[in-house]
């Protein structure tokens, strides 16, 4: 696993629900055909309100022009993030725009658990608030055997909670490497 | 120390004599339900882990139940029905209720409990966030994504990280124009959308216990948006009458113990209980339909999960009889069976059926339809600026379809009220008069 994840932030709010990542009518597309997964990404973060697309300033897109990859690889959010419905389109929709973590004050249980189980990206919880602390477009770096989170752009430092007991599932990359590491199902 | 009815169906599932919140645990899967939305993401990641040719861990314990994107033209939508239609028949599996066949049922979490896959003691899990519906027949029932999915149509197993209870104890007896979607909005707009993350939230009491299993079901349903990881209600006799008629299938009751620890207790004094809205944009935006009667109304929405079962339809049709709506109004029972029912139950001699048309009501084809916006051509689907009263669960922006609509969700009882009146209405007014 890497011990450095490096990227630009784009800050949402509380609650941002499943909806607002993928809106449903989007649900439709394959997830494993190589091409129309890129829909996903082209959709991902569309259905968030604009004046709260992208902190604080809002009305900033998170992809552009219909393209499926988004320059910001870092999220960052308020309270219950990903609250709402159990669809894993909506961290495979961010894994596919390019988002390698997430940094929240707290998860919806479901979405957590999605992003863990699937492998698509590290949900950290933050010790203290950041939404009012980065600003979308900010240089970030996170440092995972530090635990901590760095704006580059403001030379602020922040810690961040322990992943905790599912950090053997993140290291293993998913919950079917994580079940063949510990023998529960039979290696491939 | 004792244990809630959760952490007993946990512990039994897991091989355990006791479990504590907190504890992970791996638990055998009695139920894995799937539809038209998760299924084909789940089969292909099955696919992909187990190999090709691998079968599922038991083709009896494997539910698909296509329900969410079902009458539209939507070519993606239709070739999901395809993909499911495909895995069906390479696993022979026997527990699929195909669209546009007489097994179509609708909406999976009442398709569910009406074909007998609701059991009490069972550990059911659903690619669906409502799953905790089940819960309401003294189940350990929860929403997961395809890849844990995926895990348990190989496996038979997942992990579970055991979760705290929460009591919510009603006693005395509910006023008559209040039904249990008012119930579960009171609760949510008090502990917030995540004010049950990761727990459990318990029903008791007798004000609870009265309520039918469709009543019970809508409580259960909602715990998901308090972030709740389950609801549950112990099973009684309500319960097994209706599952015997359902099902042969064994189950067993637990129960919680007296000295069971609960992380939050709560008692309401059930005679208390007011009709309530959630306003837009949150499902713990609660309001007094009192405090809103100057809601303008474009449309009212009545079906889901959650709103369009049989009492939800009988509450609707009780009001509407003998009258005419005065903003669009839309039907959509949540299964076949509720649909069959609206053309067999009567208030006055009439069927509902006919209640809902002579009132000016629009009625759609069985299916979560616009609960969740779906596909364009989706009936019911909200337009633009709309302000809409839905008996659905979520007012998320732009979740029943327009991103600049604003949703209300309310009981059965309020949104017909309010459909008769174009504004947001206490449907105490038609009931008491």
């Amino acid at each position: 696993m890497n011990k450095v994840i490096e990227g630009m932030a784009y800050v949402l709010g509380n609650d941002v629900d499943t909806d607002q990542i993928i809106p449903a009518e989007h649900l439709v597309y394959s997830l494993s055909d190589p091409e129309e997964r890129k829909n996903y990404g082209k959709f991902a973060m569309s259905g968030v309100p604009a004046e709260q697309a992208g902190l604080p300033e809002g009305k900033i897109p998170f992809t552009e022009n219909g393209q499926s990859e988004s320059k910001y690889t870092i999220i960052i959010g308020g309270r219950n993030f990903g609250c709402g419905s159990s669809r894993e389109h909506a961290p495979a929709c961010m894994e596919i725009a390019g988002v390698r973590a997430v940094v929240a004050e707290s998860y919806a249980r479901i979405f957590y658990r999605n992003s863990v189980d699937g492998g698509f990206f590290i949900p950290f919880e933050c010790v203290t608030r950041m939404v009012e602390e980065i600003k979308t477009g900010d240089d970030l770096i996170i440092d995972l055997n530090a635990s901590t989170l760095t704006n580059r752009s403001s030379n602020k430092t922040y810690e961040l909670k322990s992943l905790g007991e599912v950090i053997e599932i993140i290291e293993a990359g998913n919950i079917f490497e994580y079940a063949r590491k510990t023998g529960m199902i039979p290696s491939a | 120390m004792g244990m809630t009815i959760t952490e007993k169906i946990l512990a039994a599932h897991a091989g355990k004599e006791s479990v504590r919140p907190g504890d992970n645990i791996w638990v055998d899967v009695d139920v894995l339900m799937t539809h038209d939305v998760c299924g084909p993401g789940t089969f292909a990641i099955f696919k992909k882990q187990f190999g090709e040719n691998a079968k599922v861990w038991d083709r009896d314990k494997v539910v698909i139940i296509p329900d969410h994107f079902i009458f539209t033209k939507d070519t993606h939508a239709n070739r999901n029905i395809d993909i499911l239609r495909q895995f069906v028949k390479e696993q022979s599996l026997p527990h699929y209720f195909d669209v546009g066949t007489d097994r179509y049922k609708g909406v999976c979490h009442l398709a569910l409990a009406q074909e007998g896959f609701n059991r009490p003691g069972d550990v059911l899990f659903g690619t669906d966030s409502h799953t905790s519906t089940s819960g309401a027949f003294g189940m350990f029932s929860t929403g997961i994504g395809n890849t844990d999915a995926a895990f348990i149509l190989g496996t038979g197993k997942l992990w579970v990280k055991v979760p705290e209870s929460m009591c919510f104890e009603f006693t005395g007896t509910f006023p008559e124009h209040v039904m249990a979607k008012d119930v579960i909005l009171s609760v949510i707009g008090d502990i917030g959308v995540d004010g049950a993350t990761y727990r459990a939230m318990e029903w008791r009491g007798d004000a609870v216990m009265s309520l039918s299993m469709e009543e019970r079901m809508t409580l259960c349903n909602m715990a998901i948006e308090a972030g709740g990881k389950n609801g549950i209600i112990e099973a009684d006799e309500v319960t097994t009458d209706y599952v015997k008629q359902r099902t042969d299938a064994p189950y067993k009751i637990y129960k919680s113990d007296d000295d069971a620890q609960y992380f939050f207790k709560k008692n309401y004094n059930a005679s208390e209980m007011e009709p309530v809205v959630a306003k837009p944009h949150s499902p713990d935006n609660k309001a007094k339909v009192s405090d809103c009667t100057d809601v303008k109304l474009d449309r009212a929405y009545i079906g889901s999960c959650t709103g369009g079962k049989l009492t939800d339809f009988m509450a609707a049709a009780r009001l509407l009889k003998g009258k005419k709506v005065k903003i669009d109004t839309f039907i959509v029972p949540a299964t076949r069976e509720v649909e069959q029912d609206l053309h067999k139950e009567k208030i006055g001699g009439e069927t509902l059926v006919d209640i809902f048309k002579n009132a000016g009501a629009y009625l759609g084809d069985p299916s979560c339809a616009a609960c969740l916006g779906g596909p364009q051509d989706t009936f019911g689907r909200a337009k633009d600026n709309q302000v809409v009263i839905s008996t659905t669960n979520r007012n998320f922006p732009g979740r029943m379809g327009s991103k600049q609509s604003h949703v209300y969700l309310a009981s059965p009882y309020t949104a017909a009220a309010s459909a008769l009146t174009g504004h947001i209405t206490n449907p105490a007014e038609f009931i008491y008069n």
